[in-house]
């Protein structure tokens, strides 16, 4: 194996917390004869720790509510921080104001889930693709804009003569197409996907998936990519972070994830990939109600629906320790060797 | 060469569009279309059609006063709608009247829409404090009826002004107490559209470009939220010419002199007891029918930009 | 005799500019106790086939031709009296949204309670007793305290569970599932799909099931078929279909799936997109997207011939089998 290759982006502590509670005057609740002021939070992300590293594709995945959604929109800027730090290329950058953050939006791109809603429906295709280069590129002229325009559209696989076109004429898959040119008409380094295939028919997946691909090679781009589909995981990324509640509880390179995976929630979630192979779902079943990020189990997040959990699972936080498999694991029971 | 082709495909796509197509299918909404615009062309251009002119007092015998219309007896064929209290003729200052009545309407409404958009956009998008501050002004403001205001404002103009000065602006300030009362109407709607479609996916695409907050308010977000308000919009007017006509009757609008539909009826109601019921009712006739079209035409539209019709 | 019996069911939708035809020629069968998958895209008619067997259409859409035969009566004639008999008693619905069948305002209990009374003469209290019963059977954790809550006082996972419960309630001979675990978490889908397949099992229920996902159908039912454009282009058992799929579009849909593929390679792809069905092509649906079309496909709507058990949609299979018949005289 050649030595890791240098991070292109750092998260460090990330905390995302989420004001429940409304104003001052909402907050206050009559109890016991007397007001108290209560807040809730929902803790999205607590205390997360990524790198990405130059050119590969780092998939987090996990189920509704793990956060990862927080994790990719925080990294993008579109959320603040409650605590920790976000760094790109060496510079930290959850900091930064309007004017010097403006290099980081070029550099940094984003494609969203939903392709029927991240289309401005008023604005052609032309118009949603040259508004980014003109905003970056105020030097530009006429020519050149249109030009690179052409450029990614066709790289994008769309006919450069349906500009005049706007988004709701064209399908579910086209439209994505369309959004990852807009992301990389500005001609990006990083992209965060945020489940960009997940609302679009399987046939359409595999397009959309291939697309990226090629993007990162011909690009040389490097990914954060948010998805819930395993499959999609092990065919795309490079390494998997796997997110349960807010904390990332495993972390490894595809391969050795998918071989052998140590974290008991990712062995659950492997086992529950219906696959065309197996005949009979022989999944891991677990047990008890899902926590919610609101009120956040002390101790490990998973121990709720743990099978191996004991006293020390639901009293003290485990942390990521590297495993001699390669893998970080965040896990009393695997720690201790009772896994 | 480019301006026309773009012109034509945006005149083809209108012909596809669902706005014709329902439009063309709604008896309704066709007849309101076609009386509303027989109403305004009149309206403005009635210096060119109507057999005399209202405002010039040299022109107006003070002997022809309240004849009938040609219909009864003792009426005069020059005047087909018979004359008012000063001797004017009817059909004259009627199509006179519309046009300063919609030229209210129509300035009001403009007003209204730009203040509301604007404050608006601003508390639906920054949200927090300034949402608070605009949305509390404007939950008093629609606690004071438009009527209240228009009455303060209005009094106190003319008390401070005098009756000629009062005259000659009152249109104008009439645009503005009008524009400025309503104004919550459209904000609140444009709030609640900005509200939904912020939480969109384009609009996030547009802050990871790095635009700026103006950029995304008006340039994305605004163009999204503009349905509504089209429909606000045509019921508005209306709104506003029967809040002006009713200003106008308590004798806080238009002036006499430049009267419009609401002060031609206050002109003619002293003399309905007297026999001369056209004064009042013809223009006040013609008031209905006018607001009346306006707000079909608003219901059409509510129900054709209805999102959940459209695509339902 | 099938409990249930397709044939050429035709379901158009009217809408300004003529009929589109979601359905075209559906047929087929389901047996007691069969477990049938309906795989497709959206857009494939497979949620519209769903609801005109139980003549759930709304308006624009209706049947245009065919039958539904459920035990030898046909459901597409009947009258809406007969029809509200026989839906949610012999045969139930499970869709996506569990919001959809359940009403907000109600507890679980007093809707379950109703669902039975409605279709059973049959006391509060047996009703209740049932209720609990069925809510045990589908593992929730304390059943009786469910019965009191609200429906958004549950979780999706608990929620999907009561809507299982509720189809189970009046011992159906068919439930028709609509993506029931697609709106889902991946470990929630899969508890939940095992509980469906147990319950069927164990009352013997035929389930019809609508999926995108092959690999749930693969896991769970014995027969499937492919739909696509409104057609019906394979059907046969699943293992079959999965093993060795005959039709272009199933061998593509098959192939795009990722872990088919090379990690880090590229996926096989299937080029452009369903059509919509205001443009719906000549002669064979798939032609524009399939890389053996040839001007035959472009023309004259493929026929089903058997190739196994499978039947198939396609002239280039039928081309095949025809070969390969004659070689085998040929050589005999």
């Amino acid at each position: 194996m050649n030595a890791p290759a240098q991070p292109l982006v750092k998260i460090r502590d990330l905390e995302k917390r989420f004001d429940l509670s409304g104003n001052f005057l909402e907050q206050l609740r009559f109890r016991n004869g007397r007001f108290t002021r209560q807040q809730e939070f929902v803790h999205a992300i607590n205390g997360v720790n990524l790198e990405v590293r130059k050119g590969e594709a780092l998939c987090v995945v996990g189920e509704s509510g793990c956060g990862k959604s927080t994790v990719a929109r925080t990294v993008m800027g579109l959320l603040s921080p409650s605590g920790g730090e976000i760094h790109y290329d060496g510079q930290r950058i959850d900091d930064l104001d309007g004017k010097t953050v403006l290099p980081y939006r070029r550099k940094m791109q984003m494609i969203f889930q939903n392709p029927y809603a991240s289309l401005n429906p008023r604005m052609t295709i032309q118009q949603t693709l040259e508004e980014p280069i003109r905003f970056h590129h105020p030097d530009w002229n006429r020519q050149t804009v249109r030009d690179k325009v052409h450029e990614v559209m066709h790289s994008v696989g769309i006919d450069p003569d349906w500009g005049k076109r706007f988004g709701h004429e064209f399908s579910g898959g086209q439209r994505q197409r369309i959004a990852i040119a807009r992301a990389l008409a500005v001609d990006p380094e990083f992209i965060v996907a945020d489940e960009p295939i997940s609302a679009l028919d399987v046939s359409i997946q595999a397009q959309v998936l291939n697309l990226m691909m090629d993007a990162q090679e011909d690009r040389g781009l490097t990914y954060l990519f948010i998805t819930h589909d395993l499959a999609v995981v092990e065919h795309f990324g490079t390494r998997v972070a796997v997110m349960y509640l807010g904390t990332v509880c495993e972390l490894a390179d595809t391969r050795t994830l998918f071989d052998s995976p140590r974290h008991p929630y990712t062995q659950a979630l492997l086992s529950a990939i219906p696959r065309l192979e197996d005949d009979r779902p022989n999944h891991i079943r677990l047990h008890g109600e899902v926590s919610t990020p609101v009120n956040l189990p002390s101790g490990c997040v998973f121990h709720g629906r743990c099978p191996y959990a004991n006293e020390r699972c639901r009293t003290e936080v485990p942390q990521l320790i590297a495993t001699d498999g390669g893998a970080q694991v965040a896990c009393h029971a695997v720690e201790e060797g009772r896994l | 060469m480019t301006t026309a082709t773009a012109n034509a495909s945006r005149w083809s796509r209108f012909r596809e569009s669902f706005l014709w197509y329902s439009f063309k299918r709604d008896k309704v909404a066709i007849v309101s279309f076609v009386v509303f615009v027989l109403i305004a062309a009149a309206a403005f251009l009635a210096p060119l059609l109507a057999p005399h002119d209202p405002y010039d007092l040299a022109t107006i015998n003070i002997m022809n006063s309240e004849l009938p219309p040609v219909w009864m007896d003792g009426s005069d064929p020059s005047f087909p709608l018979g004359t008012d209290a000063q001797g004017r003729d009817l059909l004259s200052t009627i199509l006179y009247g519309t046009r300063v009545s919609l030229l209210i309407g129509f300035g009001a409404v403009i007003l209204q829409s730009a203040l509301g958009i604007l404050f608006g956009l601003l508390a639906g998008y920054l949200g927090g404090r300034v949402d608070s501050i605009l949305m509390r002004i404007a939950d008093v403001q629609l606690s004071f009826s438009t009527l209240m205001v228009a009455i303060i404002v209005g009094a106190v103009f003319k008390a401070s002004f005098g009756n000629l000065m009062f005259g000659e602006i009152a249109i104008y300030l009439l645009i503005l107490i009008i524009g400025i009362a309503e104004w919550p109407q459209i904000a609140r709607t444009v709030r609640a559209s900005v509200l939904a479609e912020k939480k969109k996916e384009y609009v996030d695409a547009a802050k990871v470009m790095g635009y700026r907050t103006n950029r995304i308010m008006f340039r994305h977000i605004l163009p999204n939220t503009l349905s509504p308000i089209f429909v606000i919009g045509t019921v508005q007017i209306a709104n506003a010419i029967i809040s002006e006509a009713a200003l106008s009757f308590l004798g806080l609008g238009m002036p006499e002199t430049q009267p419009s539909l609401g002060s031609l009826i206050k002109s003619g109601f002293d003399y309905i007891q007297s026999g001369s019921w056209w004064i009042t009712l013809i223009p006040g006739l013609v008031l209905v029918v006018l607001v009346l079209v306006i707000n079909l035409l608003g219901d059409w539209l509510r129900d054709v930009m209805n999102p959940r019709l459209y695509k339902g | 005799m099938a409990l249930l019996e397709v044939n050429n069911l035709d379901v158009r939708f009217a809408v300004r500019g003529g009929d589109l035809k979601a359905l075209r020629k559906i047929s087929f069968s389901l047996d007691k106790g069969e477990r049938l998958g309906l795989v497709g895209e959206s857009g494939a008619g497979k949620s519209v086939a769903a609801f005109s067997i139980l003549n759930l259409i709304a308006r624009p859409g209706y049947i245009a031709g065919g039958e539904i035969l459920f035990e030898g009566k046909n459901l597409a004639a009947m009258s809406d009296r007969e029809l509200r008999r026989i839906r949610g008693n012999r045969i139930a619905m499970i869709f996506q949204d569990p919001m959809m069948t359940l009403n907000p305002v109600l507890t679980i209990g007093t809707q379950m309670i109703e669902a039975l009374k409605a279709h059973r003469r049959i006391g509060t209290r047996a009703a209740r007793q049932i209720a609990l019963d069925r809510l045990k059977q589908v593992q929730i954790p304390s059943p009786d305290k469910r019965l009191d809550q609200y429906p958004h006082e549950l979780s999706g996972g608990m929620r999907q569970r009561v809507i299982i419960a509720i189809a189970l309630l009046l011992d159906p001979e068919i439930i028709i599932a609509d993506e029931p675990t697609t709106a889902l978490d991946v470990t929630i889908q899969a508890e939940i799909m095992a509980l469906l397949l147990e319950l069927c099992e164990q009352h013997n229920v035929a389930l019809m099931l609508i999926t995108h996902d092959l690999g749930v159908v693969s896991q769970v039912t014995q027969n499937m078929l492919v739909m696509y454009a409104g057609r019906i282009i394979e059907q046969g058992p699943t293992k079959e279909i999965i093993n060795d799929a005959q039709h272009p579009y199933t061998q593509g849909l098959i192939n795009a799936l990722p872990q088919m593929g090379e990690p880090g390679r590229r996926l096989y792809q299937i080029p452009g997109a369903m059509p919509s069905l205001n443009r719906i092509p000549t002669g064979c649906p798939f032609h524009p997207r399939c890389q053996f079309a040839t001007d035959l496909c472009k023309q004259e709507m493929p026929e089903y011939v058997t190739s196994g058990n499978v039947d198939v949609a396609c002239h280039e299979v039928r081309k095949l089998i025809e070969e390969e018949q004659q070689q085998r005289e040929m050589t005999s």
